[in-house]
């Protein structure tokens, strides 16, 4: 459980105005020039003692990430710092919050971060879907425009940096590092090969640092509080605190700061009024957004909630959504709703997930109804090993892997749907479904 | 230079190489739909999956990855060919597999691959996409069903052709290639695409379902429509030449040709001189060869030697033009022009090899660092020379024109269309260490020739100085000498009795009203309708020739098919007509002919590019050139009388020139 004194969102929920007064009030923006002055290789130090893990789902950590930026930018070509806001994983709404609510801890620690690596801008690349969020976002960055906190001289400190946002049209794709560089650049919204990697030619050919929102938004109270406290936050490897997005089957569906590894239990008991029907009525838990494979209940109730607990039973932390499902719900559908997301958000550019997306999704769809044959369960799983490991971006492998969780835990079911079609097995026609 | 092992045999490749490269110096065979050696790599059709330690567990993109020193490389393992099964299958499955009705059929990358790398069975049991065809002009056909997004065409456009028309729409399995706004794709080298397309959703249009590719004769040629000479494969059945495709020469044409060059060849089969003709009371009547010599040995006999020229048209081969020119000396003749646009090379100071050939050759044009243009019509004159200095531009290579503003295909600075400007050049010209103009032939006036060669182009191991010709036959009859001091302009001052044509069809023949005219050639075109005596004659593909190209590079082409009619091949017309006039040529057949060639011209006997060393000309006295430049008067879809005749061109002209759509496609809209 995390104490209330170790929160670093602390108007999450928009108790509190948003803007810059009340934000400094909260202790943004306080001596920002301050921290700056710790130097450049200091703030990276310190971010790589934090222990901090990229926030938007691969868990990369953030200080080993800046430090691949080149040391000393050329004229001709600067570095950058790329935000990426283009939260759009079913399941996930943390970056919202925090835009919302705290707009500030963001663009400070865009500052931070990006003074960190040497950057000389940072674009901040918004959902297009957030429009009430990305005015906010607007407005915060014009508020520290014009008390000086960006700029020719940012903070008084001296660096030159600038804040740009730039809103997206809608495509999943473009949360994408390289796809996201491509967006920026005005063109279509396709992953690039790699490498080269974004640090060595990203944005309009120059380095570049993709960070999630999350990732920037933490890094001041970091530098503020200390590596140590941050790092003594979770299991070790697995520090610091996270924003869990409980949605599904829970009584009181919640965004809420806790502290990393904590118990799936602890999580729901505390924050979101328990299970709906009770424990024994969970059926499973997709922990870590729609790309990640769920867990079935049994494993999942005393699982800590960090890395590489959930690594372990083979799924992810990805963002902390973590959606919970109860026995009411028609699992094999929720997954073929899933897999039509990710057709539905492939770019077309790589063979496998382009052609792969759209076969395992008509699969998925008759696999609901038992419209199949029971081979089909394999060739759906090959189908998903064909795509997974062998795409451009992770788009494939996000695609393939809630489909192996599926076939890994629900045989069983889908086995006695097609059994049931076929005429078999006695069973009720019409499923209990998830009540809204 | 790293060293990798590639299944167990270790090789050395050199820096910057790829993976899949080093396959193949492995002697491993990469299957691969997306990569082209002559396009950017896209990596999206994760057909080339190899497994490389170190480096992650998952089998990587052999076409993207860079060799390091060290690598392990694995191209046979189980995993790698179930990686290759799977793409194959992921490709095939939304693949209509309409093999039997495919144009593609017999040369289809698609089909090659899924035979060795495929499953022999469909495990799909969905539903396939299909997708609506696109509009993409006259020249390509599009059944977009077929497509496997490889991207190779977009890639052609942007980077080689330098037009951005063709694209992406939508997303995932929805993703559709097409043209802008299904507009005709207004690029001269636009049927590459079919070339570069591994399945058949580009196919050629003209030439839909008429043959097979193993039914076709493939003859090594010439093209000799631009003077670029394009090295050409003519696909030919039934003494008929189907179609025309490129031959790889990295030298001249890389593997492009013009869509001229590819979609005029139809021009063959229309408007043919298939008898000869004579003028009688003013009209023109079908004649015996026998009656056509006579009437010419009637009206030769008795006009003397200085009464006697000749012209020669932009398409004729060497042979004939040794032929005509050993003629007319033995007529005691020695006016001969070839420089039907103007230009005032070949004659002094201009009258070195140096002064008219393309002395950075074309593919060292790529090197040059900043390159002028005089004249901007260079998309319509060489088409593939463009896309070498797009290749340039890309390098870094800075672009200036004098000319009339058009759209090149590549970032220029105009200078304004004022020969004037060649006096105040940019310093970034002037100052460049490998600096090339390109003066177009009609341009080429003496003292245009003199401002330019005046310029520091010249210098250890690089030479900037090039002429930019039209036509295929130009240089070759430079070398052979075929110049009248004055040019045409003399000649038509000091008209001839009896005047040979050579297939000269561009120029107004109406100062030559007086004269006695035989035309030599393959059409019906405008020099034919000004003859007295016409004698049909064999075009480009139906004779074995010798084109000189703008470089001074000597290519030999070969017959595919034989002349209809009575027509006879060029050279063995002006030998048997001079036999007629009393003169005895020294050759009965082509190699004596070409013997002679040699052994007069050594440069012109052997196929290659001979040396031609710069020799600095005397450039005082001319004056500084003003005024504009000359445009080009031909379109380039109607450039020669093949392509004239040629009802794929009108298509084009119609549809690409005029913007007009067919009527189908308006009647449906």
């Amino acid at each position: 459980m995390l104490a209330d004194r170790d929160r670093i969102f602390t108007n999450l929920y928009g108790f509190q105005p948003w803007g810059i007064t009340h934000a400094m009030q909260r202790g943004d923006w306080v001596d920002t020039r301050a921290l700056m002055a710790m130097g450049q290789d200091a703030i990276i130090a310190a971010v790589k003692e934090s222990g901090l893990r990229g926030r938007g789902g691969a868990g990369f950590p953030t200080g080993m990430k800046w430090s691949f930026m080149p040391k000393e930018p050329k004229p001709d070509r600067p570095s950058f710092l790329v935000v990426n806001a283009d939260e759009s994983e079913p399941g996930s709404c943390k970056d919202r919050e925090i835009i919302r609510h705290e707009p500030h801890k963001l663009i400070e620690g865009a500052l931070l971060a990006g003074y960190a690596m040497r950057a000389r801008a940072a674009y901040i690349y918004i959902r297009g879907e957030y429009i009430r969020e990305a005015e906010v976002l607007f407005a915060a960055v014009e508020e520290a425009y014009a008390k000086g906190f960006l700029g020719r001289n940012a903070c008084g400190s001296g660096y030159e940096f600038d804040v740009f946002v730039h809103r997206g049209a809608g495509a999943y794709i473009c949360g994408e590092e390289t796809a996201m560089i491509e967006s920026l650049e005005g063109k279509k919204g396709q992953p690039r090969l790699k490498p080269p990697f974004p640090a060595g030619a990203g944005l309009y050919g120059c380095p570049t640092t993709v960070n999630n929102v999350e990732s920037i938004a933490v890094v001041p109270t970091i530098l503020r509080r200390g590596a140590d406290w941050f790092a003594g936050i979770g299991r070790p490897n697995n520090s610091g605190t996270k924003l869990f997005q409980i949605s599904g089957h829970v009584n009181r569906p919640c965004v809420v700061e806790e502290a990393m590894s904590i118990p799936f239990r602890t999580l729901i008991e505390e924050h979101c009024g328990g299970i709906r029907g009770g424990w024994d009525n969970l059926l499973a838990v997709i922990p870590g957004g729609s790309s990640v494979p769920l867990v079935p209940a049994e494993q999942i109730i005393d699982c800590p909630m960090d890395f590489d607990a959930l690594k372990e039973l083979k799924s992810g932390l990805g963002t902390a959504a973590v959606i919970v499902m109860d026995k009411s719900t028609d699992i094999v559908k929720a997954i073929a709703r899933l897999s039509y997301f990710y057709k539905h958000e492939s770019c077309g550019q790589c063979t496998p997930c382009r052609e792969g997306t759209g076969w395992m999704w008509r699969v998925m769809e008759r696999l609901v109804t038992g419209d199949a044959e029971p081979h089909e369960i394999d060739l759906l799983l090959d189908v998903t090993t064909q795509v997974e490991g062998h795409t451009i971006c992770a788009l494939g492998d996000a695609a393939a892997w809630p489909i192996q969780g599926l076939i890994r835990h629900f045989r069983p079911e889908i086995e006695r749907r097609i059994a049931r079609r076929k005429g078999f097995v006695a069973m009720p026609e019409a499923l209990p479904q998830a009540a809204e | 230079m790293p060293k990798v092992t590639v299944d167990g045999i270790e090789v050395e490749v050199p820096a910057g190489a790829t993976v899949m490269q080093a396959c193949e110096m492995a002697g491993k065979e990469i299957p691969r739909f997306c990569y082209h050696e002559r396009l950017s790599i896209a990596g999206n059709c994760r057909m080339c999956l190899v497994e490389v330690s170190p480096g992650p567990p998952k089998p990587q993109a052999s076409c993207a990855l860079p060799a390091a020193e060290g690598q392990v490389i694995t191209t046979t393992s189980e995993k790698v060919r179930k990686a290759r099964e799977g793409v194959m299958e992921f490709l095939l499955i939304n693949h209509p597999l309409d093999c039997p009705i495919c144009d593609q059929g017999g040369e289809c990358d698609l089909q090659d691959q899924a035979m060795a790398y495929g499953r022999g069975y469909s495990r799909f049991a969905e539903n396939k996409r299909a997708v609506t065809e696109k509009y993409m002009g006259p020249l390509v056909k599009t059944v977009m069903t077929r497509c496997i997004h490889c991207t190779r065409c977009v890639r052609f456009a942007e980077e080689v052709a330098g037009v951005e028309e063709i694209g992406a729409l939508f997303r995932g399995e929805n993703m559709q290639i097409t043209s802008y706004l299904e507009q005709a794709v207004t690029s001269e080298v636009s049927g590459n695409i079919i070339d570069l397309c591994p399945v058949g959703a580009l196919t050629a249009k003209p030439t839909a379902f008429t043959a097979r590719p193993w039914e076709l004769t493939r003859t090594d040629t010439i093209d000799a429509m631009d003077a670029v000479g394009s090295n050409t494969v003519a696909h030919s059945r039934s003494g008929t030449v189907i179609r025309i495709t490129p031959r790889v020469n990295d030298d001249v044409n890389e593997e492009w040709i013009s869509d001229i060059a590819r979609f005029g060849v139809d021009g063959l089969r229309e408007r043919r001189l298939d008898r000869p003709w004579v003028r009688v009371d003013g009209r023109l009547r079908e004649a015996s060869w026998a009656a056509a010599f006579a009437s010419i040995a009637a009206r030769a006999e008795g006009v003397p030697g200085e009464r006697v020229a000749a012209l020669v048209g932009p398409m004729a081969a060497l042979e004939e033009m040794v032929a005509l020119r050993d003629l007319l000396t033995g007529l005691g003749a020695s006016r001969i022009e070839c420089r039907l646009d103007g230009s005032a090379v070949g004659e002094a100071p201009f009258a070195d090899r140096s002064h008219w050939r393309f002395n950075t050759t074309l593919a060292g044009l790529e090197q040059a660092d900043s390159i002028l243009l005089v004249g901007s019509a260079i998309r319509h004159d060489a088409p593939l020379v463009m896309t070498r200095i797009r290749k340039a531009v890309r390098a870094g290579a800075e672009l200036f024109v004098i000319g009339e503003e058009r759209e090149l295909g590549a970032p220029a600075t105009f200078l304004g269309d004022d020969l004037s400007a060649l006096a105040a050049l940019p310093e970034a010209f002037l100052r460049a260490e490998r600096p090339a103009a390109l003066v177009e032939s009609r341009n080429a006036r003496a003292e245009v020739l003199a401002a330019v060669a005046a310029l520091p182009l010249v210098r250890e191991g690089w030479n900037g100085f090039n002429l930019l010709h039209t036509d295929a036959s130009r240089v070759g009859a430079l070398e052979l000498g075929l110049v009248v001091p004055g040019g045409l302009s003399a000649l038509a001052a000091d008209p001839p009795e009896l005047l040979f044509l050579l297939g000269v069809d561009e120029i107004d023949l109406a100062p030559f009203a007086g004269a006695f005219k035989v035309y030599l050639g393959s059409h019906g075109d405008r020099g034919a309708a000004a003859a007295d005596v016409i004698l049909p004659a064999a075009a480009w593909l139906e004779k074995p020739g010798t084109f000189v190209n703008m470089e001074g590079r000597v290519q030999r082409s070969l017959r595919a098919v034989f002349p209809p009619g009575d027509a006879r091949e060029d050279w063995t017309i002006l030998r048997a007509l001079a036999d007629r006039l009393g003169v005895r040529l020294p050759y009965d057949d082509l190699a004596t002919l070409r013997r002679r060639i040699a052994h007069e011209w050594p440069q012109l006997g052997a196929e290659g590019l001979a040396p031609a060393p710069w020799v600095a000309p005397d450039v005082a006295g001319f004056g500084a050139p003003s005024g504009p430049t000359v445009r080009r008067s031909a379109g380039f879809y109607t450039a020669t009388p093949i392509l004239r005749a040629s009802p794929t061109m009108a298509a084009c002209v119609a549809e690409i020139v005029e913007g007009r759509k067919p009527q189908l496609l308006e009647a449906a809209a």
